[in-house]
């Protein structure tokens, strides 16, 4: 196995994978908008922004935006009323809402009104940033494919099939599913809450980080006896499969 | 409004008094149909027994003459019953029978009549009141057969007060009896509403007084009660809580400020460095707390109540034990699972892996001695109408004593200080609980810990 100093990488080390994106940011606050935009800048993605729920339902409708991050809590017109009058214009343009709001009701409420991931203040950049990058790809989304490869490693969705190098990987059904998602996230960061809803379906903060152990479960599957892990821990950031 | 007028606008009064008048239309129906049934029906009867002996004299004349007749009254005159008869000629002369003379009332033509009548008796005279029928016989004479009804009218006008008596009486008790009961209802609902305004000015302590009758006040009373002291023990929470939120997040807050102070004042760049990721990291200790109370008043609050749906817990339990089962083996020991199938409760999902998770995190922190490996157990049974969740470990245990105590906010036995977490794990799991009502019990596991979640069994198809 490879000692732990190899698996983890900086998140700037990764960054050249993704694609820069044209990313719209309705939020009130300014302070809180100004940092959004400033990170994502860094990260290359352009950001518009917009103060209020009208300039930004104005400005998304225009559906030149990748990505839009919409507040829950707007001035003039509230995040999810945003949202629901752009799909009922016919607006797919994915939405991240952020809200104050964490709770599942809540979550629930955003995702119904039309919105596609939801994330609870404060948070992480890092982590709003992979949600962001995440949404930004999902149109590129070939429609499911059965057979999926990151670097030399393949798997199959219909038979559960996992060769890496060509050799044949057995996974536990839950391995199969982390693993899963994230091939079909290569090259780009997953954070430890994103598996957690998307793999787990739970969406709450376990006290205790279970996902980590799970991760290097599965790790030791699939990295082990291989020069180069593919598996590797982003600091501060999730985890991130190698797509070549 | 002054006192008398409020007491007559009472429930009760009005009740009262609704009741009274349909009990006094049942009473005067009772007592009319009585008085019909004697007194009115002894004058028929007389005026029956009158009619017959006038048709009987009017016959004795047909066929017997006059000298029949007169016999017949002459015969009859002389028993003392009462009756009273008169024949008498065209000028209204006295031919036989017990009557002067022709009373005044007896017009030229055949009818009933009444006129007063005197009656001689040892100590004097007496006038009573005579009913008689007046007829012609042929030959332009007169006959009168009557009675002296005095005794029938005297008892008739006894009835007719009896009647009004009565009827008075039973409304005077009525409204007497209505207003006495209405001030007794009145005085007790006024201490309810007095006790009210004293808990409305801040005396928290103040109860509702009960009787001890258990009547349906009481029962209202006790109720109220029970809901005051509800709300007391949720203030006295609120208060310890906020002194505890205070206490946990302004140390914390601290902190970060001394740290970031002592950073500003010395200059390099590492120290700098380290100051904004400790910042960072007691930033997020402080979200989580805060995010933990939030979900803690959420749940207890009841507001999440819609999320809750018709699950199989041993699913949801599953799935829970797929997801610690590394995390055990990482702190080399076991968890291990035994889960009936179709453990069917109303269960908020996320909530209530929640609630499961947070009590696997306390057993392998606290579920094991020093220097054993933690050995947990997570368990889900049907117990009579309840489904069991439970997760035992072999560690300390909580003292029997102090086990009402660690569900509150905050509370960390003395064992558990050095160790990190917040305190407000099991408060989460008991809130989760109240929310799905349900019960966290904590027992002995001999040795360690049984934390049990115990959930209403749903009725199958249900």
């Amino acid at each position: 196995m490879q000692p732990m100093a190899l698996e983890t990488v900086n998140p700037s080390s990764v960054r050249p994978s993704q694609e820069p994106m044209r990313i719209l940011v309705i939020e009130d606050d300014r302070e809180a908008a100004n940092w959004l935009i400033k990170g994502l800048a860094e990260s290359g993605h352009v950001a518009d922004h917009a103060a209020d729920g009208e300039a930004g339902l104005h400005l998304a409708a225009e559906g030149v935006h990748d990505v839009l991050i919409v507040d829950r809590m707007l001035p003039k017109r509230d995040g999810l009323s945003l949202i629901r009058s752009l799909r009922d214009q016919g607006v797919r343009t994915p939405a991240l809402i952020l809200s104050a709001l964490s709770d599942v009701d809540e979550r629930v409420k955003g995702l119904r009104a039309g919105g596609d991931d939801y994330l609870g203040k404060p948070y992480a950049f890092s982590e709003l940033l992979a949600r962001v990058e995440n949404l930004g790809r999902r149109p590129a989304d070939k429609p499911l494919e059965t057979r999926l490869k990151a670097a030399d490693l393949e798997i199959d969705i219909l038979t559960r099939n996992v060769t890496r190098a060509g050799k044949p990987i057995l996974l536990q059904p839950r391995e199969f599913k982390l693993l899963e998602y994230l091939v079909r996230n290569a090259g780009h960061i997953v954070t430890r809450t994103m598996l957690l809803e998307n793999v787990w379906d739970y969406h709450f903060d376990p006290q205790t980080n279970v996902i980590d152990v799970h991760v290097s479960r599965l790790r030791s599957k699939i990295d082990k006896g291989f020069d180069e892990p593919i598996l590797q821990t982003v600091r501060g950031a999730g985890y991130m499969i190698r797509a070549t | 409004m002054p006192p008398s007028y409020k007491l007559l606008r009472t429930s009760t009064f009005r009740l009262a008094a609704l009741y009274l008048l349909l009990f006094a239309l049942s009473v005067g129906a009772l007592l009319a149909y009585v008085y019909w049934n004697t007194a009115l029906l002894l004058e028929r009867q007389t005026d029956e027994t009158i009619s017959a002996e006038v048709q009987a004299l009017a016959d004795q004349y047909r066929f017997r003459g006059l000298q029949g007749i007169i016999e017949t009254i002459q015969r009859r005159s002389q028993d003392d019953t009462g009756s009273i008869y008169l024949l008498a000629d065209d000028a209204g002369k006295r031919i036989a029978g017990n009557l002067e003379s022709l009373p005044a009332a007896a017009s030229a033509e055949t009818s009933w009549i009444e006129f007063p009548l005197v009656v001689k008796r040892s100590e004097g005279t007496e006038e009573h009141v005579a009913r008689a029928f007046h007829t012609d016989l042929e030959g332009d004479f007169d006959l009168i057969v009557g009675r002296d009804v005095d005794a029938l009218r005297q008892f008739a006008g006894i009835m007719r007060s009896t009647i009004l008596y009565a009827l008075a009486i039973a409304l005077v008790l009525g409204l007497g009896g209505g207003l006495l009961m209405s001030r007794n209802f009145l005085r007790r609902v006024d201490a309810i509403t007095a006790a009210s305004h004293t808990i409305m000015e801040g005396n928290m302590a103040g109860r509702m007084p009960v009787s001890g009758s258990g009547d349906e006040l009481d029962r209202l009373a006790l109720a109220l009660n029970q809901m005051l002291e509800q709300i007391e023990r949720l203030m006295l929470g609120m208060k310890e809580v906020s002194s505890n939120v205070a206490h946990d997040l302004k140390t914390p807050l601290t902190r970060i400020k001394a740290m970031v102070e002592s950073a500003l004042r010395s200059g390099t760049s590492q120290e700098h460095r380290d100051a904004l990721e400790k910042t960072v990291e007691e930033s997020d200790r402080l979200l989580q707390t805060f995010n933990a109370l939030l979900s803690i008043a959420r749940a207890e609050s009841g507001q999440s109540r819609s999320g809750l749906a018709p699950v199989d817990a041993a699913g949801i339990v599953a799935d829970v034990f797929e997801l610690y089962e590394p995390l055990a083996e990482e702190h080399g020991g076991v968890l291990k699972m035994d889960v009936s199938p179709g453990l069917a409760v109303k269960a908020d999902r996320q909530l209530l892996t929640q609630a499961i998770s947070n009590l696997i995190d306390n057993a392998l922190k606290y579920g094991a001695r020093d220097g054993e490996a933690p050995e947990i157990t997570l368990a889900g049974h049907i117990e009579g109408d309840k489904v069991v969740i439970a997760v035992g470990d072999h560690g300390e245990g909580i003292p029997p004593e102090e086990r009402s105590r660690v569900t509150e906010r905050f509370v960390r036995l003395d064992q558990s200080r050095s160790r990190p977490g917040n305190g407000l794990g099991l408060s989460l799991v008991s809130g989760v609980m109240k929310l799905h009502e349900g019960a966290l019990v904590l027992d002995d596991n001999h040795p360690g810990l049984l934390a049990k979640l115990v959930l209403p069994l749903q009725p199958a198809g249900g």
